[in-house]
């Protein structure tokens, strides 16, 4: 196994799925988006660019259900994002020093990571009850209203969803920010501290810099997840009130595959796509902007 | 100062620990302990209400099925990640050959797209293949994730080549190279990226929602969905299956808490 076909024999196997299940895919969905296809019809004709112009036509059949769910993946990301970019940075703030116990707590903000979104969206549902729930309960033991509709009624259900998703989620932005933490090298700190600045100018003037590209990331990243947000409206608030809190994503799957309209369905996966590319690059100027 | 500290860590964890601990103490209560208003936080008494309904022989969500469904999926998913990654961040990361730069691209660009939006496409092709329904379906094409090429490749890149060199010197070919050398040096990156794998997959959602249907081929958590239909305020039978789905997960993080902690925070430092 000297030969020159070594490397793509060693390629061959992850070529082959990534292939299949990778590269093929984004090539039929552009293809589907430019037809009409229904799974029960014999004909999918091409359609050119009517299944996007639809998307942006106040008459056509899909128009008031698309933006519906645009708006509700709008309000869930940016009611989410600051949060899962500030209150992880606080977490790792707080563990990053050396104490007893360090470690195990870590471990405990992290851990409803490690579960899966069928578990958290159960075990939520249930907290969140209006009646059964545990958080009814507790907000009533300390004086507060103990009947909030929780997950029928909005604004509530967007709480929920936010709270839920920034429970789940936070502990892992927060090891992202430790690891980056701990790369800010200690000199940069003593070198403040000999220069006579406060807490808060070490954290403005070193941290901050320093975490730059985890921060870069962790917006980004953060901005994709939530865009994309499914399981928890799925098992949480179904959707409801009416379809005010069904995501994009639950609308394209119900769409593609409960309504067998999989060229509508792949053109609002591709635009959904656009827009958040949009967003990423953004993203990128604005802090390729600070850092000039 | 110190113990300021303390106070705020311990309410935090109370924060992520109580819903789970809540979780827990509800499997365990009778039906009616559970509909009780205010609830009891103990179940008094003990009840297995839940978990005998949640296996009931003959019920129409057979929840023992799909967890061993779910098990065989993680599993067969870690290792199937495991070797195709594993082959190919090793010749991207030390062959040269043709096509090497543009291959890793197009595999490095992919990790920017959002997977919901290839589920349409996805579907059709496992529905080409005849997939749909079936165990492949849920462990094959998430396969083709492109976070193990790239994270096994980096890691390869920081081993030293002379200990390669040496081994090539002594006549063994690249294959040999990579299975005696490399792979035993590389352990930690490959429990690492194994732990990850399989929890994605037992916790992957949306995908075997969609692409199973029959009742005996569903994953655990496919199944979940279910029950919170068939089993409506029913909380103990609720909260025992999602403590069931939870405890492979939670398990596997804490003997394995450090190559969970490893791999998330270096894909935050490559970012």
């Amino acid at each position: 196994m000297h030969g020159r076909a070594t490397p793509y024999l060693f390629l061959l196997p992850y070529l082959a799925i990534f292939g299949v299940f990778g590269l093929l895919p984004i090539v039929l969905g552009l293809w589907l988006s430019l037809h009409q296809w229904d799974f029960q019809l014999p004909d999918k004709p091409f359609v050119g660019l009517d299944n996007y112009r639809e998307l942006f036509s106040a008459d056509s059949l899909v128009f008031g259900d698309w933006w519906e769910s645009v708006r509700a993946t709008a309000i869930f990301t940016v009611a989410s994002v600051p949060l899962l970019v500030v209150l992880p940075l606080g977490m790792a703030l707080l563990l990053n020093r050396s104490f007893p116990g360090r470690t195990f707590f870590r471990a405990l903000y992290f851990a409803p990571y490690v579960l899966g979104v069928a578990v958290v969206g159960l075990l939520w549902r249930f907290l969140l009850d209006a009646n059964l729930g545990l958080v009814n309960h507790l907000l009533g033991a300390v004086g507060l209203p103990s009947d909030t509709p929780w997950v029928t009624a909005t604004p509530w259900a967007w709480v929920s969803l936010v709270g839920v998703t920034v429970w789940w989620t936070c502990g892992f932005n927060a090891v992202i920010y430790l690891a980056g933490l701990q790369d800010i090298p200690a000199e940069l700190y003593e070198a403040a501290t000999v220069d006579g600045a406060s807490t808060w100018d070490k954290f403005r003037h070193v941290t901050l810099p320093g975490l730059r590209p985890v921060l870069l990331f962790v917006v980004t990243t953060t901005i994709l997840a939530s865009a994309n947000m499914f399981g928890q409206s799925y098992l949480i608030t179904q959707g409801a009130p009416g379809n005010e809190t069904r995501t994009v994503v639950s609308y394209i799957v119900e769409r593609g595959l409960a309504q067998n309209d999989a060229g509508r369905a792949a053109a609002m996966s591709i635009t959904l796509t656009l827009m958040l590319v949009l967003v990423s690059v953004a993203n990128f100027r604005i802090f390729r902007y600070q850092e000039d | 100062m110190r113990k300021a500290r303390y106070i705020v860590l311990v309410a935090l964890a109370a924060v992520f620990v109580v819903p789970l601990l809540w979780m827990v103490l509800t499997s365990l209560k009778s039906y009616s302990t559970a509909q009780q208003s205010p609830p009891t936080w103990l179940p008094d008494p003990v009840s297995t209400y839940g978990y005998d309904r949640l296996f009931q022989p003959g019920s129409q969500n057979p929840v023992l099925l799909w967890f061993l469904n779910s098990m065989l999926a993680a599993t067969l998913h870690a290792a199937l990640v495991l070797v195709t990654a594993s082959t190919a961040a090793y010749a991207l990361a030390r062959m040269r050959f043709a096509g090497r730069r543009p291959i890793f691209a197009l595999v490095v660009a992919t990790l920017f797209v959002p997977p919901a939006t290839l589920i349409i496409p996805n579907f059709l092709v496992a529905d080409t293949l005849d997939w749909l329904d079936t165990l492949a379906v849920v462990v094959v094409p998430s396969a083709a994730s492109a976070f193990g090429v790239f994270f096994l490749r980096q890691f390869f890149l920081t081993l030293p080549r002379e200990l390669e060199e040496a081994a090539i010197l002594d006549g063994a070919n690249q294959w040999q190279v990579f299975v005696r050398v490399v792979l035993p040096l590389s352990k930690p990156a490959l429990a690492t990226l194994t732990v990850l794998s399989f929890l994605s997959n037992w916790n992957d959602f949306l995908w075997p929602v969609y692409v199973l249907f029959s009742a005996d081929r569903l994953t655990l958590p496919a199944g979940l969905g279910l029950l919170q239909g068939a089993y409506i305020a029913d909380y103990p039978v609720i909260m025992a299956g999602a403590a069931l789905a939870s405890v492979p997960a939670l398990l596997l993080f804490v003997l394995a808490q450090r190559y969970v902690i490893e791999g998330v925070s270096r894909s935050g430092l490559k970012g």
